[in-house]
């Protein structure tokens, strides 16, 4: 049981269990792990309950459609997985400020939960316009060799290591 | 009787789903890609958890989904793209990624082990984004988004090479980068 319930594994044998779980995703669900279309549809079916069925008319959820499938459980899983995980090794923890946040920005839950929306809206909103996340691009489509997964992942980084100097060296800094 | 084959197929294709899921999410939270502080030190260049992640599972990825691919085993899918989408839309993500320190993935896991700036503001920001684009869906896609469209291409395509060609060269070069971050203390 030893290995299993260490906190933390090797990042090189973490890539690789996923580069792995990839084959078979591929091999059974003949589908690519990928994450941001499940919380596009999420938004769709919440936006069903208030507005009804003219949900479905609209044009980007004829395409990506407002129903639980596959990758929705895929994430849902991936929930269960990391809670598996971390009660297994004591990681748990319910944490509202992460240490380093609250380093550079104290520990005020409300400027937290601010920054964590808007970076979300950015997160979802740039998601979808480029189609696809970090594992869906990232990882999913970097390693097929997509030239539209390759530009992204790129991009990913620059605008994260943009932001992450502007918000902790020069916001950060000057506080 | 279709019916009932159909639906059983049906939820066998989710339980698989839930079932690669929660393999996923336990990798993520042992690599500590759940975490904020580790998602921010790779953003400020401080910790290479996440980049040492992704290269390995690209590299293992890559190098599997070819050989099945050449065994006739499985159909690769291989997002469309324009530089109008995977260049702006690539860049609104990592501002988002950096703000908000979590990606979809990994804020789901974040969830799983108990960060509630994930579970409360992250999950809300992030449906909020898709429904929005949703809404402006109609106007981007006959705009911006068809900039410099080049649909599905991937690197061999654009190469016109045999596969191996572009495989092999770019597994190497990923050994080299993590074997030059190991090097270099990173």
């Amino acid at each position: 049981m030893g290995f299993i319930t260490e906190l933390r594994w090797s990042p090189y044998l973490v890539g690789m269990g996923i580069g792995i779980l990839s084959w078979f995703t591929f091999l059974i669900s003949k589908k690519a792990i990928g994450c941001s279309t499940a919380f596009a549809r999420t938004s769709g079916m919440i936006e069903k309950l208030f507005r009804g069925t003219k949900v479905e008319k609209k044009l980007y959820y004829q395409n990506i459609k407002p129903v639980v499938e596959w990758q929705w459980m895929l994430v849902v899983g991936v929930v269960i997985g990391s809670f598996i995980s971390s009660i297994l090794s004591g990681g748990f923890d319910w944490q509202m400020i992460p240490p380093v946040w609250a380093e550079t920005f104290g520990s005020n839950p409300y400027l937290r939960i601010a920054f964590a929306v808007i970076g979300g809206i950015f997160l979802g909103f740039g998601a979808r316009w480029a189609g696809g996340c970090t594992s869906g691009h990232g990882i999913s489509g970097t390693m097929q060799l997509a030239v539209s997964s390759w530009i992204a992942a790129i991009c990913f980084f620059i605008g994260g290591i943009a932001t992450a100097y502007l918000i902790y060296n020069i916001i950060g800094g000057a506080l | 009787m279709n019916e009932i084959n159909k639906k059983t197929s049906k939820n066998k294709q989710l339980l698989a789903g839930l079932f690669f899921g929660i393999i996923f999410g336990f990798l993520l939270q042992k690599g500590g890609a759940t975490s904020y502080d580790v998602i921010l030190g790779q953003l400020l260049l401080t910790d290479f958890t996440v980049v040492k992640i992704m290269l390995s599972a690209v590299v293992t990825g890559m190098l599997g989904v070819y050989v099945l691919k050449g065994m006739g085993m499985v159909t690769l899918t291989p997002k469309p793209g324009s530089f109008g989408m995977s260049v702006i839309g690539g860049l609104l993500f990592g501002v988002g990624f950096a703000l908000l320190g979590y990606c979809p993935g990994t804020i789901s896991g974040a969830v799983g082990d108990g960060h509630l700036d994930a579970a409360i503001g992250g999950v809300a920001g992030i449906i909020i984004g898709s429904g929005l684009f949703a809404a402006l869906y109609p106007k981007l896609s006959r705009g911006i988004l068809k900039k410099g469209y080049f649909g599905t291409l991937t690197l061999p395509e654009l190469l016109r090479v045999n596969s191996w060609f572009v495989v092999i060269p770019v597994a190497l070069l990923i050994l080299f980068i993590l074997y030059r971050l190991e090097a270099s203390g990173l």
